[in-house]
C-alpha cells in the first residue's frame, strides 16, 4: 500500500475549505495544498493504487508510472506558481474553481480507467468555464458559454467512444488505444478537441484572453496539456498525429502575427507549441516521446511565465491591446525582464528550457527522416520566436510610448513570475534534472556547439527581419481589429439559426400551417363546438334550468312553514320529536 | 521632467542595433568552424539556418499581412 494522498484529493477536498478562511490563514492555506500535493507525489512510487469498486466496475484513481509522475510534478509545481501569483485575488469562487481545474487535471493524469479519467475530464471543462466567467464581462459571458458547449461536445464524444470501447474489448482500463475503428476515432477527437486540434482549436483563442489576469495562468496549464499527456498514453506512433500536429505548428502563428489583443498571441502560439507535442506524440520513438515529456514540462512553466506577465500589465494598466500598450519598461522592469525569460525560453534560446525540451523533438523528425514535418518545425520555431519572443515584449515594453506611467505588481506577482523565470533558466543551464524524470532513459545531448550555433542563427536572422521589416514600415501595423477563426462557424452559425428560426420558420408558420390550421383543425373545430353549444342549450340548460324551476316551486312550499316565528319551530320540532317517540315504540 | 530612460538616448539604440548586426556576422563567422553532424544534406550548407530564418520570417510576416489579413480581418464589434 500507499502512505500518499491522492494530489486530485487534496486540491478537490481542500477547495472548498478556502470558502471558511480570511486573510494570512487562507493565504497559507492556498500555498500549502500545492506543497502537500507535491509531498505527495514525490512519495509515490510505481504502481497502481486507490482502486474503487462502483458498481461492478474498478475505478483506478492511482496509476503511477514515469509518464503519469512527469505531468503530476509539473501540475502540482505550476499549480504553485499560479496560487502565488493570484493570491491578493479577493473572490473566493476563483481560488476554489482553480484548486478543483488543477486537482482534476492531477486525476485525468493519474486514472487508470476511462470512467475516471471522464468523470475529472468533466471537471476539468466546468471548473475552467468558471475562471472565464470570472472576469465578469459581457465578452467573457459568452466566451465561456462557448468554451462549455465545445468542450460537453468533446466529452460526448469521448463518452461515445468509451462505450462503443467497452462493447468491444469489454474492458475500461485505459492504456494504448491506437488507430482502429469508431470507438478509437470517437475518443481521439474528444481527446484532440481539448488539445486544440486545427478546425477544432477556435475555443482557446476566443476563451483564455477573456478570462481574469490570474485565470488565464491557470487556463494555460492544464487542459491542454493533460489532453497531450492522454494522447502520449493512448496514441504514441499514430502517423496521423505527426500531420495534426506539423499544421498546429505553423498554422497558428501567421494569425499571432496580425492580432492586436497580446494575450490571444499567447494563446495562439499555445497551440503552436502543443503542435510540437502533438508531432512528439505522433513520431512515438523514445526520443520523441521524451521530447513530448520535456515540452510539455518546459511550455507549461514558460507559457505561465509569459501569462502572467501579460496578466500583470493588465492588472496594472486595465489594458492589453498592442495598440494601447508600449513603453512599458520605464515603470515595470521587473516585469520586462521576466517576461523576456519567458520569450527567451518559448523561442529556444540556448541557457533556456525551451532549446533543451523542443530541440529532442526536431531531433526525433530529423532522426526519422521526415523532411516536410521537420521543415514545418524548424519554421515554427523562427515563427514562435518571431511573435512571442519579439512582438509580445516589444509592443508592451518597448515600442513607441504609450505615455503609461504605472508601477509594478504586488510583491506575490512578482515573485511568482521570479520563481518561474528561474526554473526557465536553471532546467535551460542543467537538463539532467529534466531529463532524469522522463519516461524512457535519456541519450541526448542539447548543448553541442552545431546545435547551439545552428539555432542562435535561426533566431538571431528571425529577428534581423523583425527588425528590417520594422524600420522599413513593411511590418503590419497594429490595427483595432477581430480576426476570423474557425469558431465563427458556431458563432455566426448560432445567429443564422436563430434567424432561421425567427424570420422564415415563424413566417412559414405563421402563413402555411397557421393557415393550414385555420382550414384543418379551427373550423371543424368551432363546427364541433357550434353543435356541441346548441347540445348544451337545449338539453343541458334545459335540464339545469327544469331544476331551477323546481328548486324554486319547492322553496315556496317551504317558506310556508319558514315562518320566522319561534313558537311555529317549538311546534314542528315538539311535533317531530313525537314522531320520532312513536315510530321508536312501534318498532 | 521625468528621468530619462534607456532607449529615450539618441545614441543607446544606434548602438543597440550596431551590437546586433555585429553579432550576427559573429554567428556567420563561427559557422563556417563549426563541424555540423547534419539529419539532411542541405542543413550542413554554411549558415543555412541563418538563411532559412531569415526568408521564413519575411514569409509569414507578408503572408499574414496580405494574404491572411484581408482575408480575416472584421471591425472590433463583428460578433456583436
Amino acid at each position: 500500500m500507499i502512505n500518499a494522498v491522492a494530489p486530485a484529493a487534496i486540491f478537490i477536498i481542500g477547495a472548498p475549505i478556502i470558502f471558511f478562511l480570511r486573510g494570512r490563514l487562507k493565504s497559507v492555506y492556498l500555498l500549502l495544498l500545492p506543497v502537500l500535493a507535491s509531498i505527495s507525489l514525490l512519495s509515490m512510487h510505481e504502481g497502481t493504487y486507490w482502486i474503487v469498486n462502483f458498481l461492478g466496475y474498478e475505478l483506478i484513481f492511482g496509476r503511477v508510472d514515469k509518464l503519469s509522475l512527469a505531468f503530476g510534478y509539473i501540475f502540482a509545481l505550476v499549480s504553485f506558481i499560479s496560487v502565488l501569483y493570484s493570491l491578493r485575488v479577493k473572490d473566493d469562487g476563483q481560488h476554489i474553481a482553480g484548486f478543483i481545474y488543477a486537482g482534476s487535471a492531477q486525476g485525468v493524469v493519474f486514472s487508470g480507467d476511462f470512467l475516471t479519467l471522464f468523470l475529472f475530464w468533466e471537471i476539468m471543462a466546468f471548473s475552467a468555464a468558471y475562471l472565464i466567467w470570472a472576469s465578469k464581462t459581457e465578452a467573457s459571458r459568452g466566451a465561456g458559454l462557448r468554451y462549455l458547449l465545445v468542450h460537453i461536445a468533446g466529452g460526448l464524444c469521448l463518452l461515445a467512444g468509451i462505450t462503443l470501447h467497452y462493447h468491444d474489448t469489454g474492458s475500461l482500463v485505459f492504456s494504448f488505444i491506437g488507430l482502429d475503428g469508431p470507438a478509437s476515432y470517437l475518443i481521439l477527437l474528444g481527446f484532440g478537441i481539448n488539445a486544440a486540434f486545427p478546425i477544432l482549436h477556435s475555443w482557446l483563442p476566443d476563451a483564455y484572453p477573456e478570462s481574469t489576469f490570474s485565470g488565464t495562468v491557470f487556463l494555460s496549464a492544464f487542459t491542454t496539456k493533460s489532453a497531450v499527456y492522454v494522447l502520449a498514453r493512448g496514441f504514441p506512433g499514430t502517423e496521423m498525429l505527426i500531420w495534426i500536429g506539423a499544421t498546429m505548428t505553423a498554422f497558428p502563428i501567421f494569425y499571432a502575427v496580425i492580432e492586436n489583443n497580446l494575450r490571444r498571441v499567447l494563446s495562439y502560439s499555445l497551440i503552436n507549441q502543443v503542435g510540437f507535442m502533438v508531432v512528439g506524440v505522433g513520431i512515438g520513438t523514445t526520443l520523441s516521446l521524451n521530447g513530448t515529456v520535456a515540452h510539455a514540462f518546459c511550455h507549461i512553466l514558460y507559457k505561465a511565465l509569459l501569462f502572467m506577465s501579460m496578466g500583470a500589465v493588465l492588472h496594472q494598466t486595465g489594458k492589453i491591446n498592442a495598440t494601447d500598450l508600449g513603453g512599458l519598461y520605464k515603470t515595470m522592469p521587473l516585469t520586462t525582464i521576466f517576461c523576456i525569460v519567458g520569450a527567451a525560453s518559448i523561442s529556444g534560446f540556448p541557457l533556456t528550457n525551451g532549446f533543451v525540451s523542443k530541440s529532442m523533438i526536431v531531433s526525433a523528425s530529423g532522426v526519422e527522416g521526415l523532411i516536410p514535418v521537420w521543415f514545418a518545425l524548424v519554421f515554427a520555431s523562427a515563427g514562435v520566436f518571431h511573435h512571442s519572443g519579439i512582438k509580445i515584449p516589444f509592443f508592451a515594453f518597448f515600442s513607441h510610448d504609450s505615455g503609461i506611467r504605472t508601477k509594478e505588481p504586488p510583491i506575490n506577482m512578482l515573485l511568482a513570475m521570479g520563481i518561474a523565470a528561474f526554473l526557465c533558466i536553471f532546467i535551460g543551464v542543467f537538463p539532467g534534472f529534466l531529463y532524469s524524470i522522463l519516461p524512457y532513459p535519456v541519450d541526448y545531448v542539447p548543448y553541442t556547439a552545431a546545435h547551439v550555433i545552428d539555432q542562435l542563427q535561426l533566431l538571431f536572422f528571425s529577428a534581423l527581419a523583425f527588425s528590417l521589416l520594422m524600420l522599413s514600415g513593411i511590418y503590419p501595423a497594429e490595427i483595432r481589429a477581430i480576426n476570423l477563426d474557425t469558431d465563427w462557424f458556431y458563432r455566426k452559425g448560432a445567429k443564422a439559426f436563430l434567424w432561421l428560426v425567427n424570420k422564415p420558420i415563424v413566417r412559414f408558420e405563421y402563413n402555411v400551417v397557421g393557415e393550414a390550421y385555420e382550414f384543418m383543425v379551427i373550423k371543424p373545430v368551432m363546427k364541433i363546438a357550434g353543435i356541441l353549444r346548441s347540445f348544451d342549450i337545449k338539453v343541458v340548460d334545459g335540464a339545469v334550468n327544469g331544476i331551477g324551476r323546481l328548486t324554486v316551486a319547492w322553496s315556496a312550499v317551504m317558506r310556508i312553514v319558514q315562518s320566522g316565528k319561534v313558537h311555529d319551530y317549538a311546534f314542528i320540532m315538539s311535533g317531530g320529536i313525537c314522531a320520532v317517540v312513536i315510530l321508536i315504540l312501534l318498532l | 521632467m521625468e528621468k530619462k530612460h534607456f532607449f529615450d538616448k539618441p545614441g543607446n539604440l544606434k548602438k543597440f542595433l550596431k551590437v546586433f548586426f555585429a553579432s550576427l556576422i559573429a554567428l556567420i563567422v563561427i559557422d563556417l568552424f563549426v563541424h555540423k553532424h547534419p539529419y539532411f544534406a542541405f542543413e550542413g550548407y554554411p549558415s543555412f539556418y541563418a538563411a532559412f530564418g531569415f526568408v521564413a520570417c519575411v514569409v509569414l510576416v507578408l503572408a499574414a499581412k496580405y494574404i491572411l489579413r484581408p482575408l480575416i480581418k472584421r471591425k472590433e464589434g463583428y460578433y456583436d
